[in-house]
């Protein structure tokens, strides 16, 4: 066995390290380019003195030129193409080199996605209106679960596997499925009366939002699973001589919550939030995403829309829209914390 | 444990107050048990608390008990109306239609591959690019960071279109290779997640562990690979594991691209094989009541084995975050 390794490593050595290094010596000692422990030599003329500031610099892109080559390519170029196709009607045809036709729109596809278009204003605001209010509640519920986990209680683990775990098996599918079937709401909350009442109270305009949230309770706390992770870590890094500090200066619980404990993990909040949007508005069962999906596949093919470069405009809207919310939860949580400070 | 021990303590010693008929004592004593010295050690509080805690506890496993027992029922057990939690026998047929009619076996190693392959690349890329932004400087650093968080906020759709034309160029579609390829690239699925996970990891590691094997003459990349690679395990094994189970559940982007071809992702897999399956039957029929169950049966089949992985590994998924500083010092 000993051999057959000692032999594997002598062929690694010989046949194919030596042929490398070589090629490596090659690269950095030739007449364009002359490396040299302290300096950089091109095309026998210019010399670059290398400095250690040079050389960290060098090195750590290095180590992210992947990352940077992927960008290009799988977002920056897609971005742009994306922008670039929404200004086009767009049709698939095998005539053309690139195997589509274009034909200049201007901003006519966004005039369609908001004056002509049936269904895609009316979807967007449902979303909006869902978001602005199952975001507070998801981070709302993530805070209080973070809370209780972290106090001194007995299985600890035990909690914080029940509450990690929709993260693991929440997929498209197998949600859509509890959906289709009503388990992700809750039969006692439909026992009582209560929605009814606050249905008959409040407009149309929030009554709406308010029922979809309550039919989907348990969804809405099923994305709150890595927030509470969040959450909880920062609980746990916060001093416990702070509370203990405040107890005695006669502070209550209460008293301690708004003015240590929340303060102290605002700024996580702030990634809860980010978080919590950006994995709702990316969810497949999302409205809006089934949507601009079935555009793309033209399973759904309204008439007035040009299907690829349609969706292409759609997409982006959705993009800014869903910025613009980012925006605002975050501006939301900076003001106050202005304000308070 | 002690917690309990202290408040028998307290139990003995109201009876004590009650024997000497000392009610002022008592009543100091029965307050305290109830409130506790300081409120979060009193009775009334763990109450409140551990009856707070079960009952978000069943709110949350409310769907997978539901899914479970559910897809045990026959069809008369879905019927009844006297049957809510409990099915009226272990009835394993459904699993069966399920298990024979998409192969699962097979299904399943389709299912690992196509999950498996792009988490490895996903895990090696972002390890190299959390490091090059956790120990190097370089101009424009900030604005590169600022940009490789930003791409986690661009949904899909936007970036989906090009991607399409693109792999129909080069021919990627229906292959696993429309995944590996931007997550070798470090834009794979939620890539910024992993970049951050490594980052902040990698920079909790001292910076004297490297700089003493610098001295020793090693290269940037030996001391990679040699002294912080092996430190940063924990790390490897959340990103991995996270990055397979969301490529895992991932039904998006690969039932987009892997549309025409006989590659799935289990849950797509047994998503299509029921449309297929209840547009053979009509509404309202025997069959089509047969099929809620056998539904949720596929659905368990599904998950299953992220159910196991779960298991073994729940302790790394999560301790995870609070260990890799996700959470951003």
């Amino acid at each position: 066995m000993r051999k057959v390794f000692e032999r594997v490593g002598r062929f690694l050595d010989t046949r194919l390290m030596q042929p490398l290094r070589r090629l490596g010596q090659f690269l950095t000692h030739n007449k364009v380019l002359h490396v040299d422990h302290h300096r950089l030599r091109l095309f026998n003329r210019f010399n670059v003195p290398i400095t250690n500031r040079r050389r960290e610099s060098v090195i750590g892109l290095t180590f992210i030129f992947i990352w940077i080559v992927g960008y290009l390519i799988f977002a920056l170029y897609p971005i742009f193409n994306t922008l670039y196709l929404s200004m086009f009607k767009v049709y698939f045809d095998a005539a053309e080199a690139s195997g589509l036709r274009l034909e200049f729109q201007g901003i006519n596809n966004y005039r369609a996605a908001f004056l002509s278009d049936p269904f895609f204003v009316q979807i967007l605001i449902r979303y909006v209106l869902r978001l602005l209010l199952n975001v507070p509640v998801t981070i709302v519920f993530a805070l209080v679960i973070a809370m209780l986990i972290n106090q001194n209680i007995r299985g600890k683990g035990f909690w914080r596997t029940v509450f990690f775990f929709p993260v693991i098996i929440s997929s498209g599918p197998v949600i859509g499925e509890l959906m289709n079937q009503g388990a992700t709401t809750l039969p006692s909350i439909n026992d009582y009366r209560f929605i009814d009442l606050i249905l008959a109270n409040v407009g149309d305009f929030l009554a709406n939002p308010i029922e979809a949230l309550f039919n989907e309770i348990l969804l809405v706390l099923w994305f709150a699973g890595i927030q509470i992770l969040i959450l909880l870590a920062g609980l746990q890094k916060i001093d416990k001589e702070v509370y203990e500090a405040s107890m005695i200066d006669g502070a209550s619980p209460w008293e301690s919550f708004w003015k240590i404990t929340l303060p102290s993990i605002m700024p996580l909040i702030s990634i809860s939030v980010v978080f919590t949007v950006v994995s709702m508005s990316v969810f497949s069962l999302n409205e809006v995403i089934v949507y601009i999906r079935n555009i793309i596949l033209t399973e759904s093919t309204p008439a007035l829309t040009t299907g690829y470069g349609y969706s292409a405009t759609l997409s982006w809207i959705y993009f800014v829209v869903m910025s613009l919310i980012i925006l605002l939860f975050v501006g939301l949580i900076s003001w106050r914390r202005k304000v308070t400070e | 444990m002690n917690w309990l021990k202290r408040k028998f303590a307290l139990l003995v010693k109201m009876f004590e107050a009650l024997k000497d008929k000392d009610y002022d004592r008592f009543k100091k004593l029965i307050r305290r048990w109830i409130f506790g010295m300081r409120f979060t050690d009193g009775l009334l509080f763990k109450i409140a608390i551990y009856t707070l805690l079960i009952s978000l506890g069943y709110i949350y496993m409310y769907p997978m008990l539901y899914m479970v027992t559910n897809s045990f029922m026959t069809v008369s057990d879905i019927i009844s109306v006297s049957i809510k939690w409990i099915p009226s026998r272990l009835n394993w047929e459904n699993y069966r239609l399920v298990w024979t009619t998409i192969n699962y076996p097979r299904a399943l190693r389709d299912a690992i591959m196509l999950a498996g392959l792009p988490a490895i690349s996903a895990t090696v890329s972002s390890a190299l690019i959390g490091y090059g932004f956790a120990r190097y400087q370089f101009p424009f650093k900030r604005l590169l960071f600022v940009l490789m968080i930003m791409t986690f906020i661009v949904p899909p759709q936007i970036t989906m279109l090009p991607m399409f034309r693109m792999y129909r160029e080069y021919n990627l579609l229906g292959s696993v290779r429309a995944f590996i390829y931007p997550a070798i690239l470090g834009q794979g699925l939620n890539g910024a997640i992993y970049i951050l996970i490594f980052f902040s990891f990698f920079r909790m590691i001292p910076k004297s562990l490297e700089e003493s094997a610098q001295l020793d003459g090693a290269g940037p990349f030996k001391i990679f690979t040699r002294i912080a690679i092996p430190l940063a395990v924990p790390a490897i094994i959340i990103v991995f594991l996270f990055s397979f189970v969301w490529y895992y559940n991932e039904t998006y982007l690969s039932g987009l691209f892997l549309r025409n071809s006989d590659l799935f992702t289990l849950p797509l897999r047994i998503e299509r094989f029921f449309r297929d399956y209840t547009s053979i039957y009509p509404e309202g029929s025997q069959a089509r009541e047969l099929m809620q169950a056998a539904k949720l049966a596929g659905n368990i089949l599904a998950i299953l084995p992220l159910l196991i992985l779960y298991f073994f590994t729940q302790r790394h998924f999560v301790e995870s975050i609070d260990k890799t500083g996700i959470t951003g010092e």
